[in-house]
């Protein structure tokens, strides 16, 4: 009995760890949707530069012989986001800024030749094998019985949970108290009347991708840090998770994002632990039309009202 | 105003270096136990630092650049341009679609073998542009898993073979109705969700479709996929001894029972590239049977139904038109065009496995699509070729072919953003009576 419960809160861990680096990937998908409403395909790459940006980061102060961890995880995290908010900015100049006010397929085409070209930027630049980073966090705690099963919270998980709390909260306020962040709003509620109220949408824009490639970057560091493999492919399969979050919590909603993630989170831990880890796929892609078909706008999306 | 543009485009400048320097700089090279940075060689760092400076400088006299082009433009469309009437436009894609026609079945007599090769997969891809065409383009229902439907037709040639024997010509309206039904089946219940909701919705179902094949091992081999798929064959009614209906194939002999080499039975020398050229007509029969059928329909009151219901779906509600039966149509009949091409490609190479039915492949053939000019079957068809043809032709650039080939697809967007041969709606016209 306690075993099975122990189990069970380790499934809840893990997913719950996997659920909030979603959540920090999903967030710049639902906030771009927000405000141009575009899919911005090439979002799953930010996050695998930023994976690979703080694996340098990393190796660099490791050859540096710096070994304190919190300098090497800020200075991970901030070269990470500096880079990758650097690709975000250009992707929305170069991709997207030109198609704006297309036919909404066509700035989807070109994220897609966006994705292909980063993938391929990314692998000729670090090779396509694998690369595998020594953990620099490591232990943690354990509960339960000594002959039995135990459950544990490593540092790492801790870790996650922590910076994605921070970094959601931040964002949070940014939007919802800050000028800016009002600015924001505006811009995703009506670009027109933000336009002539005076907010310069071409510069939110720009901030928004700037922002959910910063977030994305954060997911890349926390998640490469806990896995400690990258190759220039993880961002699709991330990327597509991310988005599927997004869209079951309804997309354009940031609390939406957040819900959406980490319910897809723990439906995939359970999965892998209960029945098959081949088939979480299924069962997580399964949930989404489930949960379509029932509210079709996602969990916190606004219902749409068609207008005549 | 001026100090502005050298400060943005010192930032542009910064901007690229941050991109460039530590992904093409830095390189990781695992060493021992641990990882080291090795820097990259010299001209690697001449390029990086070479790409700053043009960026700075294409940016700072973007205004002076920019009104170069504009003049350019200007003068281009001084130039006479031949402007057609609409009647006229229809007529003259007749004629280029009768000249394709005319070209595409001289062109296996003309080239070699691995041009030949090539043809076959780009007609391959005009059937699968085709068949999206009809969802995407005219219903305008974006379908991001699209390859699904592609690998359910090309597992039900494969397995229907490898479990029961049954021949090509068989499966081939076997693997339709399955792929059909598929699509009806996933169609039904996510049809009513709006767009973007749609799409995520089939790309998760073509990503449970390639997990299943992947997973299901003992049933389709998994990973592994499965091997040995035979070549179509070609029926014929054979007349001595006696009258009955055999198959021709195109291998040098023959051990199956009703089975005879082509070769033989025309008393020809044995040649292999007949197999090819065989292969490529028996697309190009495909793929006119899918034009012609195409064709017919967005004249018919459902294909104009179609584009009614992309263009206002209030509008058409309020028509009577059933929406969901319109949608299930489009969608139910682009799946089956995916079964039949997905029949063809197991057939081709008689090889199958799940890796041919990634996520890539759905985003090419909407590429393919999109490229083309939503609705336009001259495009796709222009557009499977341009698609294809040109990774081929970039091999010799090895590694920065796919680099190559995503920045091309930005760039086509970017360039014409309407595809490249956009739709025109074959209508009537009243003519103005000439010198009243």
């Amino acid at each position: 009995m306690l075993e099975s419960l122990l189990y069970f809160i380790q499934q809840l861990i893990n997913g719950l760890t996997l659920g909030s680096a979603y959540a920090l990937i999903a967030i710049g998908y639902t906030m771009v949707y927000g405000i141009i409403g575009m899919i911005n395909f090439a979002h799953g790459e930010i996050y695998m530069i930023g994976t690979y940006v703080a694996f340098l980061a990393i190796t660099a102060m490791g050859m540096l012989g710096i070994e304190y961890l919190p300098v090497v995880f800020l200075f991970a995290l901030l070269s990470s986001i500096l880079v990758s908010s650097a690709f975000g900015w250009s992707l929305e100049r170069i991709a997207y800024r030109p198609l704006r006010g297309s036919n909404r397929l066509i700035p989807l085409i070109s994220a897609i030749g966006m994705s292909i070209f980063l993938q391929n930027y990314v692998r000729l630049g670090q090779g396509s094998r694998d690369v595998a980073l020594p953990s620099v966090l490591t232990g943690g705690w354990t509960f339960g019985p000594d002959d039995g099963f135990q459950a544990s919270l490593s540092y790492m998980q801790l870790l996650i949970f922590i910076v994605t709390f921070i970094s959601m909260s931040l964002l949070t306020s940014f939007i919802s108290r800050s000028r800016t962040g009002r600015a924001c709003r505006a811009v995703a509620q009506d670009m027109k009347m933000a336009n002539l109220l005076g907010i310069d949408t071409n510069r939110i824009i720009s901030l928004t991708f700037v922002i959910g490639a910063a977030l994305a970057a954060v997911a890349g560091v926390l998640l490469g840090m806990q896995y400690g493999v990258a190759n220039p492919f993880i961002g699709f399969i991330a990327g597509l998770k991310a988005f599927t979050a997004a869209v079951l919590g309804g997309i354009g909603s940031i609390p939406g994002a957040m819900l959406g993630a980490l319910i897809l989170g723990i439906a995939e831990s359970m999965t892998a632990a209960y029945f098959s880890s081949e088939y979480k796929d299924v069962v997580s892609f399964g949930l989404l039309v489930l949960i379509l078909l029932f509210r079709p706008t996602g969990l916190l999306g606004k219902p749409e009202v068609e207008k005549i | 105003m001026k100090t502005n543009n050298i400060a943005f485009a010192f930032f542009c400048a910064l901007v690229t270096a941050i991109m460039a320097f530590p992904l093409l700089g830095l390189k990781m090279v695992s060493e021992g136990t641990g990882m080291i940075i090795q820097g990259a060689t010299a001209s690697t760092w001449i390029y990086i630092a070479s790409a700053c400076m043009m960026v700075f400088l294409v940016q700072l006299f973007k205004t002076s650049l920019n009104s170069g082009v504009e003049q350019f433009k200007v003068q281009l469309s001084r130039l006479p341009t031949p402007s057609l009437p609409a009647d006229q436009h229809v007529r003259l894609e007749k004629w280029a679609l009768i000249l394709i026609i005319g070209l595409a079945l001289a062109w296996p007599f003309m080239t070699s073998r691995s041009s030949i090769d090539l043809a076959t997969l780009v007609l391959i891809y005009v059937m699968l542009g085709l068949g999206l065409n009809i969802v995407v383009g005219l219903a305008g229902l974006l379908d991001l898993g699209y390859v699904a439907f592609y690998a359910v037709g090309a597992y039900s040639y494969a397995l229907l073979n490898n479990y029961y024997g049954l021949s090509f010509w068989i499966c081939l309206p076997i693997a339709g109705l399955l792929a059909a039904t598929f699509g009806f089946l996933l169609g039904f219940p996510v049809l009513r969700l709006r767009g973007d909701y749609l799409a995520i919705v089939t790309l998760g179902f073509g990503e449970i479709i390639r997990i299943f094949l992947n997973n299901l091992t003992t049933l389709t081999g998994g990973p592994n996929g499965i091997p040995g798929i035979p070549k179509p064959t070609l029926p014929m009614i054979q007349t001595d001894p006696e009258f009955a209906l055999i198959s021709l194939d195109f291998s040098r002999s023959s051990r199956e029972e009703g089975v005879v080499p082509f070769h033989t039975f025309f008393g020809l020398d044995y040649n292999p590239e007949t197999k090819v050229v065989f292969l490529y007509l028996l697309a190009l029969a495909m793929c006119l049977a899918i034009i012609f059928v195409i064709r017919r329909l967005i004249r018919m009151p459902v294909g104009r139904a179609w584009e009614a219901l992309r263009e206002d779906e209030i509008a058409c509600r309020s028509l009577g038109l059933n929406r969901t039966a319109i949608k299930l149509s489009a969608f139910t009949l682009g799946a089956s065009f995916a079964g039949f091409a997905g029949c063809f490609f197991a057939a081709r190479q008689s090889f199958i496995s799940p890796e041919s039915f990634t996520f890539i492949e759905s985003a090419i053939i909407l590429a393919i699509v999109v490229l083309g000019g939503m609705g336009s079957q001259l495009g796709v068809i222009l557009a499977a070729i341009v698609m294809i043809v040109l990774p081929e032709l970039a091999r010799e650039f090895q590694e920065y072919r796919m680099l190559m080939f995503g920045l091309l697809i930005v760039l086509i967007m970017i360039w014409r953003p309407q595809g490249l041969l956009p739709m025109q709606r074959p209508h009537l016209a009243i003519k103005e009576a000439e010198h009243a």
